[in-house]
């Protein structure tokens, strides 16, 4: 008995529910204020190319203007509440967030490029959540560093990356307030949407002006304002290549400085993992936001032994993922968040054929307008091959096969990366000897990019310095005296 | 025997079973239930779904004239509804297995007979061969077997390999479905093994329950054994049919379902030879959702015959 194939129909989410306007201002002292520069820029929908808003573009003078509303803010109001009172603040706008979650899913989506399902899933109950978490240290901060003299540090500048906007601000913002310090934060320029609307939630929260400053912005915006000297902390999230100049712009200043940067971590397959679900995880490691996040399992090695059967299955299982409008709630993978990130990817891909990789990508349809990368697989890839080595920032995955621990561990440290790791296996005792050897941030153990508020995250070597998250999340906003 | 296997190759291929990581199957599957079902596909896939019931009476009370009736709702879903589909079996005790065939005629649905001492299967072996021969003989197209589960949680590896193998020989040309009962069985790691086991026994069908046990055909239960169709077919390209038993009465579980089905295995699994729901009430929840995206309303319950 033969039949005619059985496909889903699209099922899209009804982005009708938002109201967005045609212009967006900067954020500064509480207030919706034009920029000096007089300038703005277009936000694009990177699913269809369609023009979403028009948003300000920040200079140094504004970047000035929020800065010094921000240390008003700090000196007048928010140092002098008590934590208890922070905290009521902080739970006010998770609550917020909550009951506007569908809201801020679809505007992520649109914005970003990123399939609905993660939006409304993952990144907006996970930014809730940091809310939750750090809003309940904001009156316990004596507890949490028994025996220190602590205080907070002032004005922070926090700078977000595009691929979890929202998430991102959330992990920078929610210690800031906790830790009693004011925030100048400024959005990645293709997804400031989230932001801007985070900034309306703070008003409905009744947030003292000043406390939280939203300047949008392209580079410049940012470079601005590390460069102020009335910044006490800086916070970035992005490439090492920008994550290095901010560094280099910090010198001889007593800036507190945390940088989570840039990843390409090894994703480890031992013979005796199940198999199955190790592929499944593999999938959820290098294609969960069309491969846009920083901790991505870019790098497959596979234990020789099991290497063509786990192969054929992530070919196989690659055919049924769905890829395209990421307002569908049926999709996958959505859309690459820029056409210069599209550009990158496809320069990549381009470059691992021409160093003799092998690739593989399903048969999978893409949409005719938008910017879309279909999930790629590379075999026959070269430790010292450019694709195994630097970050893609995409859905591209390189597989290696390795026959002994010894070996494995070797080639997965052999990075100048350090953010994350995964180990697939049955044997309690290998979680824990890889664990240990592998100079990674986050090793997870057949799982992977499992995020939680209490869980602290950072990197090592070139990935970056400080840990966001958790308990010592918070030390990165304090003052410790003594 | 039709194959014959030493003990060794059975402890063999037992070994060979891939390890079950719980946390993940129960992602894959919170994967799956996400998943949204519209329009012609929504439409598409109720109808698939009604033609792959089996549709089933498994009651100490059963009669003659009950199972008639079944016959006839088996036949005639909801005529009221033009353009759907018959069942693909019905499924009963060996002692209705004559009326059954009788009612059914040659609609072209299979009779399935339950047996070896269906549902615990705690009957001496003579016993359980009697059991089917008798519904073979009465004219079943299909066995569903239950397996030993003593004996399995006991390790008798041999044991179930050779009640299996001795039924499969029986079955000359009915198809066998095999009857694991998982939810007496201890560990997803057990339901893989016993899958495995199953198949190179000789296994037409894996089935998971009675349904007279709960849980019956949950979601990590059947991903488990797709999991060892899967790979039985990769290594030998042979196709092995697959039926959750119990558990799945709404529509949207059994769409979710077939979706798995579809995920996992492929298209090609995707008709009544190779996929079968075992289930009473489901047939009216598919008719009441199919009912509704033709018209746009839902109707109550009392539109839908019982039998």
């Amino acid at each position: 008995m033969s039949q005619k194939n059985w496909n889903l129909e699209p099922s899209l989410e009804s982005a009708a529910l938002l109201k967005l306007q045609d212009q967006y201002e900067l954020f500064i002292d509480g207030k919706w204020q034009a920029p000096l520069s007089k300038k703005y820029f277009d936000s694009i929908n990177p699913s269809d190319e369609s023009k979403l808003a028009k948003i300000a573009w920040a200079n140094e003078a504004d970047t000035d203007v929020a800065v010094k509303a921000a240390r008003t803010a700090y000196e007048n109001v928010w140092s002098k509440l008590s934590g208890a009172q922070r905290g009521k603040y902080l739970f006010r706008i998770a609550r917020l967030m909550q009951e506007q979650a569908k809201e801020l899913a679809i505007l992520e989506t649109l914005d970003g490029g990123k399939p609905i399902r993660e939006s409304r899933d993952v990144d907006i109950p996970l930014a809730c959540n940091h809310f939750f978490y750090y809003a309940g240290w904001a009156d316990k901060l004596q507890e949490a560093f028994a025996g220190q003299q602590i205080s907070s540090l002032g004005v922070a500048a926090q700078i977000t990356p595009w691929n979890f906007p929202l998430l991102m601000l959330a992990w920078k913002v929610a210690p800031a307030l906790a830790c009693g310090n004011t925030v100048v934060l400024k959005p990645a320029e293709t997804t400031s949407l989230t932001a801007l609307k985070f900034a309306e939630i703070c008003q409905q929260a009744g947030l003292p002006a000043g406390v939280v400053n939203i300047v949008t912005g392209y580079g410049d915006t940012g470079a601005a304002l590390v460069a102020h000297t009335d910044i006490d902390k800086i916070a970035f999230t992005g490439s090492t290549a920008v994550g290095k100049q901010i560094q280099k712009a910090c010198l001889g200043t007593s800036k507190k400085l945390t940088l989570e940067l840039g990843g390409k971590s090894a994703n480890i397959i031992l013979e005796d993992a199940p198999i199955d679900q190790a592929v499944e995880g593999v999938i959820n490691a290098i294609f969960f936001n069309q491969g846009h996040v920083c901790c991505a399992g870019s790098r497959l090695y596979v234990q020789e032994s099991i290497a063509a059967q786990v192969l054929a299955k992530l070919k196989f299982r690659l055919q049924s993922i769905y890829v395209g409008n990421p307002l569908d709630k049926n999709t996958d993978i959505g859309a690459i968040n820029s056409k210069k990130q599209l550009e990158t990817i496809e320069r990549y891909i381009k470059l691992g054929i021409a160093e003799g990789g092998q690739i593989y990508q399903p048969t999978c349809e893409l949409p005719s307008k938008g910017y879309y990368c279909k999930p790629t697989l590379f075999t026959d890839v070269a430790q010292s091959a450019t694709i195994a080595q630097e970050e893609i920032f995409g859905p591209v995955l390189t597989i290696q096969t390795f026959r002994t621990m010894e070996e494995v561990i070797q080639k997965a440290n052999n990075s100048p990366y350090g953010l994350a790791a995964g180990v697939w296996t049955d044997k309690g005792s290998r979680i824990f000897g890889l664990s240990q050897q592998l100079r990674a941030g986050v090793v997870w153990a057949n799982t992977y990019n499992k995020f939680d508020p209490a869980s602290p995250f950072g990197g090592y070597k070139e990935s970056g310095f400080g840990r966001e998250g958790g308990r010592h999340g918070l030390s990165a906003y304090l003052k410790f005296s003594n | 025997m039709l194959t014959s296997f030493s003990s060794s190759d059975i402890a063999a291929s037992i070994a060979k079973s891939p390890t079950v990581d719980q946390i993940g199957i129960l992602e894959r599957v919170a994967r799956i239930q996400t998943r949204s079902f519209k329009g012609a596909s929504k439409i598409q896939g109720l109808k698939m779904a009604l033609s792959m019931i089996d549709l089933t009476t498994l009651e100490g009370k059963d009669t003659p004239s009950k199972v008639r009736q079944l016959c006839y709702k088996a036949q005639h879903l909801h005529d009221q509804a033009p353009g759907l589909p018959m069942v693909a079996a019905v499924c009963v005790y060996p002692t209705m297995v004559k009326e059954a065939k009788k009612a059914l005629g040659n609609s072209g649905i299979k009779v399935a007979s339950v047996s070896t001492a269906f549902p615990s299967g705690q009957a001496p072996f003579e016993v359980k061969k009697i059991d089917t021969l008798y519904a073979l003989e009465n004219g079943a197209d299909e066995i569903d077997m239950v397996i030993s589960r003593g004996r399995f949680l006991a390790g008798d590896y041999q044991f179930i390999y050779d009640e299996i193998a001795a039924i499969k020989e029986l079955c000359t040309s009915a198809r066998l479905k095999v009857i694991f009962e998982t939810g007496e069985l201890d560990s997803l790691d057990q339901v893989r093994k016993i899958s495995d086991l199953a198949i190179v026994a000789g296994a037409d069908f894996i089935k998971t329950s009675t349904g007279k046990i709960q849980p019956a055909a949950t979601f990590p239960v059947v991903l488990t054994m797709l999991g060892s169709i899967k790979d039985h077919f990769d290594r030998t390209g042979q196709m092995i049919g697959m039926k959750p038993a119990g558990g799945i009465s709404s529509s949207k579980l059994a769409l979710q379902h077939l979706l798995l089905v579809k995920e996992v295995l492929g298209e090609a699994w995707l008709t009544n030879e190779w996929y079968r729901f075992g289930a009473s009430s489901l047939a009216n929840d598919l008719l009441m959702q199919y009912q509704k995206q033709l018209t746009g309303k839902y109707q109550s319950a009392a539109y839908f015959s019982i039998d």
